[in-house]
């Protein structure tokens, strides 16, 4: 599904050109759950926002079911995104006046589908994750456990391939962070490719395969 | 744009009323000063225009002065007047003339007393006329009748009185039709009453006259066949100018004045009146539009700031909007239809009001009656349709600006943005 090959990626900061991802290869299979391990400043986030295609890297290639992802317009990775890719974020970022099934049913607006049909799947997924009767509900009337479903619910609505997930259980408690994983883990059953950036073990150990990362390298997989 | 779309752009502009709200007061009093501006120079137009009266456009006088040019053995500094015979010559020999009307006058501005019945007395403009006048200066007869051929041929003494000869020498109600009245202790007998058609101070000249038949005038006043001067009025569709100027040279060669002597005769015409009128207001006009139009892009500037402001703002919302697949061109549309909603609802209210308060003048106006020289207030749908689609445009390019501020930030720094 994933094919990553000497992926490397520089910023500039202050003058200096600080390498971030020093060659990274990386094979990830369809319907796999890995997580990406490492400390802050390993680069799993930008090597996640790299997967993403919300940012764009310096050398290498990456090939995502077979299309090659390099240098796209905004335009292009947007579509990509769209038909590809669902995000949960650590934060949730839900758009804060919009009801749990307006932002869960968001990409489908831009995918043009009509809003009476956005809303009938929209509510299909939130009871999959178990959130059918908070639907006209307000992200802020909700607990951190319940956003992040509806999150889950929004990055499932478009039936994406894969599910990256940025430090999803971050923001949890530790009982709303495994029903957050148990989750993910039955939306990897369901035949998704999911890839979870974390730094808690714990997690980790949850999923298939975990990838450690230090200083821009893998040095395990 | 669908339903769907204005949707999407409603919730995000009733996520900050108040601001949204106080933006639009930017635009909506833009074009709230430009309509009432609009409104005012024109209502102060058809005032003025309506102090002309409805005097016919291809009409003007012309009278003798002195010459400035010695000629044929005369020198110069000579008076020569014009008499009825002058005008029967112009009559017979210029074809454009549609109406001459040879007038004298005698008394008037500043005079004594000069007219009275029973113990009444007062200062009037007495003039000689021919019946042509009201053809070329029209006024209402409200009683009798005004001057005609018969009384002109007979040389008979009597006379139509303005309005406000008659309130001033007759007391209210009485019958003034065929009383007779002194007029320089002349007894002439009234035929008729006449009102002014115009405004302001010339129609109280016309409602302070006295009017003779020019004949009977003459030889009541010892003026023989001698004029003051002459109106005149050209055939349609021929400029009153062009035919002064044909006037002037045949009266030059009869009066034995040099062709090129331009003091010898005056003249004015409504034609140059007008013109000077329309410029005037033309101007006045431009100025208001101008003036309308800065207050507006004043207000469309406001929007603009706003919405930089709003974007800013949303950064991580638009963020979100962007990893979920909206292409930066949507979101461009988006700002941009942001922008022009609330520029458009916000000049239609304007537009609303605008046309509310000059409604509500032109009522007030109504109700006053006389209301000198501002009457009649209206905005034309040309201006406000054409003030419109400028909001429109400006609305769209004030967007743009918003909204690539809002997708140069990239999907990622905008997420991280808290």
């Amino acid at each position: 599904m994933i094919q990553l090959e000497n992926i490397t990626k520089s910023y500039e900061a202050g003058g200096n050109s600080m390498q971030v991802l020093k060659g990274i290869d990386l094979n990830i299979k369809s319907g796999e759950l890995v997580s990406i391990m490492g400390s802050s400043g390993s680069g799993k986030s930008t090597l996640l926002n790299i997967l993403g295609m919300l940012d764009n890297y310096d050398g290498g290639s990456y090939t995502l079911d077979g299309k090659l992802i390099k240098d796209l317009s905004e335009k292009k990775a947007a579509i990509y995104r769209s038909q590809f890719l669902g995000f949960v974020f650590q934060s949730f970022n839900l758009i804060n006046f919009k009801t749990a099934w307006e932002n869960v049913s968001l990409p489908l607006y831009y995918q043009k589908v009509p809003r009476s049909k956005r809303k009938e799947l929209a509510l299909q997924r939130l009871e999959e994750v178990g959130l059918l009767d908070w639907a006209e509900h307000l992200p802020s009337e909700m607990s951190g456990g319940q956003k992040q479903r509806v999150a889950i619910a929004r990055a499932l609505i478009a039936d994406p391939k894969v599910i990256l997930a940025d430090e999803p259980t971050g923001a949890l408690d530790s009982v709303t962070s495994m029903e957050v994983l148990d989750l993910l883990k039955k939306v990897n059953a369901s035949g998704k490719t999911v890839i979870i950036v974390t730094h808690e073990n714990e997690i980790a150990a949850e999923t298939e395969r975990i990838i450690r990362l230090k200083d821009g390298r893998i040095i395990s997989v | 744009m669908d339903k769907d779309v204005l949707k999407e752009i409603l919730s995000v502009l009733v996520q900050n009323p108040m601001r949204t709200i106080l933006s639009m007061i930017g635009v909506a009093w833009g074009i709230f000063m430009l309509v009432i501006m609009m409104a005012a120079s024109s209502g102060l137009e058809n005032g003025v225009k309506s102090d002309i009266g409805n005097r016919a456009v291809n009409s003007g006088g012309v009278w003798s002065m002195m010459t400035s040019i010695p000629y044929k053995g005369f020198k110069k500094g000579r008076r020569f007047g014009m008499d009825m015979d002058d005008i029967q010559f112009l009559e017979e020999n210029i074809q454009e003339i549609d109406v001459i009307s040879p007038r004298c006058q005698a008394g008037g501005w500043q005079g004594g007393n000069n007219a009275s019945y029973d113990n009444n007395t007062g200062s009037f403009n007495i003039y000689g006329e021919t019946p042509g006048l009201v053809k070329i200066q029209p006024m209402n007869i409200t009683q009798g009748r005004f001057i005609n051929a018969a009384d002109i041929k007979e040389e008979r003494k009597v006379c139509s009185i303005g309005k406000k000869v008659f309130t001033t020498l007759f007391v209210k109600g009485e019958n003034p039709i065929g009383k007779y009245i002194q007029i320089n202790n002349v007894n002439v007998q009234v035929i008729g009453v006449i009102a002014s058609m115009k405004e302001g101070d010339d129609s109280a000249e016309e409602n302070e006259s006295i009017f003779m038949p020019i004949t009977a005038f003459q030889r009541t006043f010892n003026y023989g066949k001698t004029i003051g001067w002459f109106s005149v009025k050209s055939v349609d569709g021929y400029p009153i100018s062009k035919l002064q100027e044909e006037i002037k040279a045949k009266l030059k060669i009869r009066k034995s004045v040099h062709p090129a002597d331009q003091r010898a005769f005056g003249s004015w015409n409504m034609e140059e009146e007008l013109a000077d009128v329309n410029t005037l207001f033309a101007s006045l006009k431009f100025i208001s539009f101008s003036v309308g139009i800065l207050a507006l892009f004043a207000g469309i500037i406001g929007i603009g700031n706003i919405m930089l402001v709003s974007v800013t703002e949303r950064t991580k919302e638009i963020g979100i909007r962007r990893a979920l697949g909206a292409a930066p061109s949507v979101i461009i549309k988006q700002i941009i239809s942001e922008t022009l909603l609330i520029t458009i609802v916000a000049g239609l209210l304007g537009i609303f009001f605008g046309v509310l308060v000059v409604e509500l003048l032109n009522n007030a106006l109504a109700g006053m009656g006389d209301s000198g020289s501002f009457r009649n207030p209206t905005v034309s749908f040309n201006v406000v349709f054409g003030s419109f689609l400028i909001l429109i445009v400006a609305g769209v390019f004030t967007g743009l600006l918003p909204a690539y501020s809002a997708v140069r930030v990239k999907p990622i720094d905008a997420l991280r943005k808290e």
